[in-house]
């Protein structure tokens, strides 16, 4: 699925009574990076949501275009988008790699990518132990190996970087730095700066 | 590996992984099947009456134990959000996880009916249909419970939630299952029944996965 351009126009949503944002426009272009700001409750993370297409927008819309023109946002989502959240979605019971696995082989990972993303983010040394005994950092990682195993072009990240260490964060970087670097897009909702080169987007709630 | 191989295996392993649903599903309908005759009293003659709907009662409650997981889970640690941006769309997906409940719990509890009703009292030559009936049924309880987990999601007390949308829900297949089987053991005849009971079934795995994935989208937006 490529995806060359993400379209965000006159987007407004709301939860529940309360009115998030309006009329908001936000353009992604293969290679480019946005960092969505702004303080707690803006509706970073909702608007993420929306353009992963949970939430329904009150106005506007979210559109992806290809290589030929408009792509349908639903096949477009469900082979074009990644999307991390405050949740792994890592069952703990479940030893790290079986978990890896399945989340990298469901977004259409093959053996290649995986191993490509167990080397990037340091993975094989989590793979042997049950995902309840690992930390909140080594579960993000594990989260974040699908990004790197499945290629697809629109990163989705909710604060990706908050559990990692400094080298993870740095390893993370660098995957974002090669994604865009391949065409990809990244729109990343963080406090800190990122550590790629990015444009700012405050969401004003 | 296709997405829907990949998706019903890992339903697979996490049913028989760690807590172990089928067998805790198991082990509640010998509970309830060893507790009749210690209620309605040890009278052979009277026990055997009851035993095919005895044990369809059973095995309804004891599909209801492990449905209630069926989605939360799921929901709870955000996996949800990955299986809804996944290759397949919801239904499907949601149905995956149906087919993979009846595989895991339905399979064993289907198993064990026979064994159960002829512990009651019920003749022998139930047991073909018995195996049947409940195999059939169980697609039908996985497939309208669903609907049932889907729809509580989010909910406090979910569990509740999900027995008081189900459980009626669950009537027409008891009727028609327990009804077959009651039908032969009288010596008329149990195929209209079955039918019904098909019948049921298959409209709910034509329809449930629509509900349930109206129900998710629902609960993630």
């Amino acid at each position: 699925m490529l995806i060359r351009r993400l379209r965000v126009e006159g987007l407004a949503l709301a939860r529940g009574d309360r009115l998030l944002f309006k009329d908001l426009n936000l353009q992604l272009a293969a290679g480019q990076a946005v960092a969505l700001r702004g303080r707690n409750g803006a509706g970073k993370t909702s608007l993420l949501r929306a353009i992963a297409g949970f939430i329904r927008p009150l106005a506007g819309e979210v559109a992806f275009d290809g290589e030929g023109g408009p792509v349908e946002a639903d096949e477009a989502r469900a082979l074009g988008v990644h999307l991390t959240g405050h949740h792994d979605g890592l069952k703990p019971g479940r030893l790290a790699r079986e978990e890896f696995m399945f989340q990298a082989r469901w977004c259409g990972a093959d053996a290649a990518g995986m191993a490509r993303a167990a080397e990037a983010l340091d993975l094989e040394r989590l793979f042997g132990l049950e995902v309840r005994k690992l930390s909140a950092g080594q579960r993000r990682r594990l989260a974040l190996g699908r990004l790197a195993a499945a290629r697809r072009p629109v990163w989705l990240l909710d604060e990706p970087f908050a559990p990692l260490d400094a080298e993870h964060r740095a390893r993370f970087g660098d995957l974002m730095n090669a994604h865009l670097a391949e065409g990809g897009m990244i729109l990343a909702a963080v406090h800190d700066p990122l550590p790629i080169a990015a444009d700012s987007v405050e969401i004003a709630g | 590996m296709n997405a829907l191989a990949i998706l019903f295996r890992r339903e697979l392993a996490l049913a028989w992984g760690r807590g172990g649903g089928p067998l805790v599903a198991l082990a509640f309908y010998a509970c309830v099947a060893a507790l009749l005759p210690l209620s309605a009293g040890a009278v052979p003659q009277r026990l055997a009456a009851v035993a095919p709907g005895a044990a369809w009662l059973a095995l309804a409650l004891s599909s209801l134990l492990s449905l209630e997981r069926l989605f939360e889970r799921d929901y709870e640690d955000g996996a949800l959000d990955l299986l809804a941006l996944g290759p397949l769309p919801l239904e499907a997906t949601a149905a995956i996880k149906c087919l993979a409940q009846w595989v895991s719990t339905g399979l064993p509890l289907a198993l064990f009916t026979p064994v159960a009703a002829t512990a009651l009292g019920a003749e022998p030559r139930l047991i073909p249909l018995t195996f049947v009936a409940a195999l059939l049924g169980g697609l039908g309880f996985a497939f309208v419970g669903g609907i049932g987990a889907a729809l509580s999601l989010g909910s406090r007390r979910g569990g509740v939630l999900v027995a008081v949308i189900v459980l009626p829900l669950f009537a027409p297949p008891v009727i028609f299952g327990a009804g077959a089987l009651d039908a032969l053991a009288g010596g008329l005849n149990w195929t209209p029944g079955l039918l019904l009971l098909g019948g049921y079934c298959l409209g709910a795995v034509a329809l449930g996965p629509f509900a349930m994935a109206a129900a998710c989208r629902n609960a993630l937006s």
